[in-house]
C-alpha cells in the first residue's frame, strides 16, 4: 500500500478515464498522454452496465467502451499493456468485482488486480458498511482501498470511515453523480474543513474541468484533485468528429498539463504550516 | 406486522445497503423512521395509513371464490382482488405507505421509477392526494409502450422524465432515479416501487403491502375454516408477492408459489447480453444491483442483461432479496411460465370470470392452467392489477399468435377504425 507517495511532495493531478473508451488501442494512447501530462495517480474505470454513480459523459463512455468490447480480463490485460511510470486505481461497481473467478468473493479480483500492478481500488457502490470482504482481499494483496467522502459523510460515519481509508481519501466536492461544472461548490470547501485533522492524503473530485478549479481546490487545502469527465468530454468529441487518435491525445496532454498546473498554482497560494 | 428488526439489513447473505456514500445518511434516516413510524407507531402514522388506504384506497378488498376456475381445475381457486384496490393494482399500499412517511420525515419532494407505469401511477396519486411535488422516471420504451399510464401521471400532476439511457426500461429508470436522489439527497424521498434496493426499503414495501395477505388470511379462515393448501403470486421485483406470502411465511402447511415471467425462451444469449425471459429466481446468479445483494439476470463478467417480458412489470433482472432468500431455504417455490402462456391466460380469466387482469397477474393464471394438480385443494391467487391498461399490448401480442381462446377482433376492420 503506498498510494500517499503520489501526494507527498506537491498536490497530486489525478486523471480519470474509462479504460477501451472509444477503443483498447486508442484508449491505451490517451492514458499514456495523461502520464506525460503530469499525471501523478490515474484511475481507469473498468465499465460496469448499471453505473448508478455516474453522470451523462461516463455513462456514455461506459457504453462506448462496452461495445469495444471492454470485459474484467481485457481490462487487465490493457493495465499490462500501458507504458506508463504512474500508480494505477481501478473504479469499478462491485458486483464485477464479486462475479470474477472461480472463487466466491472479491479475493480472487483482487489478486489479478495486483499481479497486473493496480494498486488500489475505488468502488463507488460500497459504502463502508459492506466494505469488510473486500478490505481484507485489499491487505492481503497489499492494494490500498479508497473511500469517497461525500457532502453528506459527517460525525460517527466520517470517524467509521477514516478508520478503514488507505491511499487517499476521495473528496466528493457536491451532491449528485460525476460530470464537469462551471463553478466550485462551496461543499468542497465544508468537507475540507471536516477532514482538516486527518493526515491522509484528500483528494477532491466531482465537477472539476479547468486548472482554475484545480487551483482553488488546492488552495482550500485538498492534497489532489481527481478529474473525470472533462477529459472523458475530448475524449467523446475527438471520437464524433472522427479526430485521429494522436490529435486527441496531444489535446489530452494538455488539459492535463493545465490542470496540473492549477494545482502547483493552489499549493503556492496555500497559507504554510508553522515549520519547527 | 413483521417482528424484523429494522436495523438488520440482511436475509440470510442477501440484502445490504451497496450504494454511494452520498446516499448513506438518507438511508440511514430512512431506517431510523421506518423503525419509529412503521414499525413502533410513532404519532399515530400506522394508524393514518391504514385509515387512508381504507378511504382513499378502498381496503379491504374482497377474496373472492371463482367458481368457473375452481370448476376448472377442480379445486377451490380464491382470488385477492388487488384489482380493486384504488388505481387498479396492489402498487398504492406501498406508494401510500412511503409518500405519508416522507411527509412525517419532513421531505418536500418525491421521486420514483416506473416500470409498466403502476407504481408510477400509485405514486402520482399518492403524492396528489397528500399534496407533495412528484417526479416520475420512466424509460423511453415503457412510455411508448405504456402512454395511458404516462397521461395518468401527468394528470395527477407529477412530471414524468424520460430516461434515454440503454435500453430505456426499468432497469435503467431505477438507476436514473438513485442519480437524482444522489443529488437531491437532502429534501427529496425515493419512493421505490418494488421490494427491491437498498435496506431498508425490501422490508419495509414489504411491510407496507403485508395487509394484502393480513386480509387474505383472515378472510380465508372466515370463508372456510382452514387455511388453503397454496398461495400464489407473480414475481417481477416481488413487491406482490411478498405482499401477499408475508402472513404465511410462518404457515408450513401452505405452498408458496412465485411465478415468474418465462418470456419468450429460458436461453440465454451470453454474445448480446440479453435473457429473453425475466425468471430471476429460477435462473439468476447471486450479485449485487441497485443497492442489494440478490439473484440477478447477469453474464459470465457480472454485467447485467437486459430482460424481457410480455408484461412490463416483471420485465427486470434483478428480484427482491428477501424472496431470494426464501428460495434458497426452499420456503418459496419458484416456477415461470412463458408469454404464450400468460396471454392465454389473460383471456381466460377475462371470459370465464370477468375479469380482465394485468398481464403481470395473468402469469400466475397460466401457471394454475398449466398445472392444477401442484396447488392441492384449495389455492389463493394474488389478481396485483387490473388489465386495462395493457389492452394494447395483449391485442396486438394475441394477433401475432393464433391463440384459439382470443376473440375475433376483426370488427375494427368491419368499422374502419384502423388500429386502436
Amino acid at each position: 500500500m503506498g498510494l500517499e507517495r503520489a501526494f507527498a511532495d506537491e498536490p497530486a493531478f489525478v486523471p480519470y478515464l474509462a479504460a477501451g473508451d472509444p477503443s483498447y488501442e486508442a484508449s491505451k494512447q490517451y492514458v499514456e498522454a495523461l502520464a506525460r501530462g503530469g499525471a501523478d495517480v490515474i484511475e481507469l474505470g473498468l465499465p460496469f452496465s448499471e453505473p448508478i454513480a455516474e453522470g451523462k459523459t461516463i455513462q456514455n463512455a461506459i457504453v462506448r467502451s462496452l461495445e469495444a468490447g471492454m470485459t474484467p480480463d481485457r481490462f487487465f490485460e490493457f493495465v499490462t499493456d500501458l507504458d506508463v511510470d504512474v500508480p494505477l486505481v481501478c473504479m469499478t461497481y462491485y458486483n464485477l468485482i464479486y462475479q470474477y473467478g472461480s472463487e466466491e468473493g472479491p479475493r480472487p479480483f483482487v489478486e489479478k488486480a495486483a499481479a497486473v500492478g493496480i494498486e488500489g481500488l475505488v468502488v463507488p457502490d460500497l459504502p463502508g458498511e459492506e466494505a469488510g470482504p473486500l478490505r481484507r482481499a485489499c491487505d492481503e494483496f497489499d492494494l490500498d482501498l479508497v473511500f469517497i467522502v461525500a457532502p453528506t459523510t459527517k460525525g460517527d460515519r466520517l470517524e467509521r470511515m477514516l478508520e478503514q481509508v488507505s491511499g487517499y481519501v476521495y473528496v466528493q466536492a457536491r451532491l449528485g453523480v460525476t460530470g464537469a461544472r462551471e463553478d466550485v461548490d462551496d461543499a468542497t470547501e465544508e468537507s475540507l474543513a471536516r477532514l482538516a485533522d486527518w493526515d491522509v492524503p484528500k483528494a477532491v473530485g466531482f465537477g472539476i474541468k479547468t486548472g482554475d478549479h484545480a487551483k482553488r481546490i488546492v488552495s482550500a487545502g485538498a492534497d489532489g484533485v481527481i478529474v473525470g469527465s472533462a477529459l472523458v468530454d475530448i475524449v467523446a468529441e475527438g471520437h464524433e468528429d472522427g479526430d485521429p487518435v494522436d490529435e486527441v491525445a496531444d489535446r489530452l496532454e494538455a488539459k492535463a498539463r493545465e490542470l496540473k498546473d492549477g494545482a502547483l498554482r493552489g499549493a503556492a497560494e496555500r497559507p504554510q504550516p508553522e515549520r519547527t | 406486522m413483521s417482528t424484523d428488526d429494522a436495523y438488520d439489513p440482511k436475509f440470510g447473505e442477501y440484502g445490504g445497503q451497496y450504494v454511494p456514500e452520498a446516499l448513506m445518511p438518507a438511508i440511514e434516516e430512512l431506517t431510523d423512521a421506518y423503525q419509529r413510524y412503521v414499525l413502533e407507531n410513532e404519532d399515530g402514522f400506522m394508524d393514518e395509513f391504514r385509515e387512508r388506504l381504507a378511504d382513499f384506497g378502498g381496503r379491504p378488498t374482497p377474496l373472492q371464490y371463482a367458481d368457473q376456475l375452481s370448476a376448472r381445475y377442480d379445486t377451490d381457486v380464491y382470488l385477492k382482488r388487488e384489482d380493486l384496490l384504488h388505481g387498479g393494482a396492489h402498487k398504492l399500499n406501498n406508494a401510500l405507505g412511503q409518500v405519508l412517511l416522507a411527509k412525517y420525515m419532513g421531505k418536500e419532494r418525491i421521486i420514483a421509477e416506473t416500470g409498466a407505469g403502476q407504481h408510477g401511477t400509485a405514486t402520482a396519486m399518492a403524492a396528489a392526494h397528500l399534496d407533495m411535488p412528484c417526479e416520475i422516471y420512466m424509460g423511453e420504451t415503457d412510455i411508448a409502450r405504456q402512454r395511458p399510464n404516462v397521461f395518468r401521471m401527468r394528470i395527477n400532476g407529477s412530471e414524468v422524465n424520460p430516461v434515454t439511457v440503454g435500453r430505456g426500461t426499468l432497469k435503467e429508470a431505477i438507476s436514473e432515479t438513485m442519480r437524482d436522489w444522489a443529488t437531491t439527497v437532502e429534501n427529496t424521498h425515493y419512493v421505490i416501487g418494488s421490494i427491491v434496493g437498498p435496506h431498508p426499503f425490501p422490508k419495509m414495501v414489504r411491510d407496507f403491502h403485508s395487509v394484502i395477505s393480513e386480509e387474505a388470511r383472515k378472510q380465508m379462515l372466515e370463508t372456510t375454516g382452514d387455511l388453503p393448501d397454496t398461495v400464489m403470486a407473480c414475481a417481477g421485483g416481488g413487491s406482490n408477492t411478498m405482499g401477499m406470502f408475508a402472513e404465511f411465511i410462518d404457515d408450513p402447511e401452505v405452498d408458496l408459489y412465485a411465478v415468474e415471467a418465462g418470456g419468450s425462451s429460458l436461453q440465454v444469449d451470453e454474445e448480446e447480453g440479453v435473457a429473453p425471459n425475466s425468471a430471476t429466481l429460477s435462473t439468476g446468479d447471486e450479485g449485487v444491483l441497485h443497492g442489494a445483494r440478490t439473484k440477478l439476470l447477469q453474464d459470465s463478467d457480472g454485467q447485467i442483461m437486459e430482460s424481457h417480458s410480455v408484461s412490463s412489470g416483471l420485465d427486470y433482472a434483478g428480484v427482491g432479496p428477501e424472496l431470494a432468500h426464501l428460495v434458497d431455504e426452499d420456503r418459496v417455490t419458484p416456477v415461470n411460465v412463458d408469454d404464450d402462456a400468460a396471454l392465454e391466460a389473460f383471456h381466460r380469466l377475462s371470459q370465464d370470470e370477468g375479469i380482465i387482469p394485468a398481464l403481470e397477474t395473468a402469469h400466475a393464471f397460466g401457471y394454475l392452467e398449466e398445472h392444477p394438480e401442484a396447488v392441492g385443494d384449495s389455492v389463493i391467487i394474488n389478481v396485483s392489477g387490473r388489465g386495462d391498461k395493457d389492452l394494447e399490448i395483449a391485442i396486438e401480442e394475441t394477433a401475432k399468435r393464433d391463440l384459439d381462446i382470443a376473440p375475433d377482433m376483426s370488427i375494427f376492420e368491419r368499422v374502419g377504425g384502423g388500429g386502436l
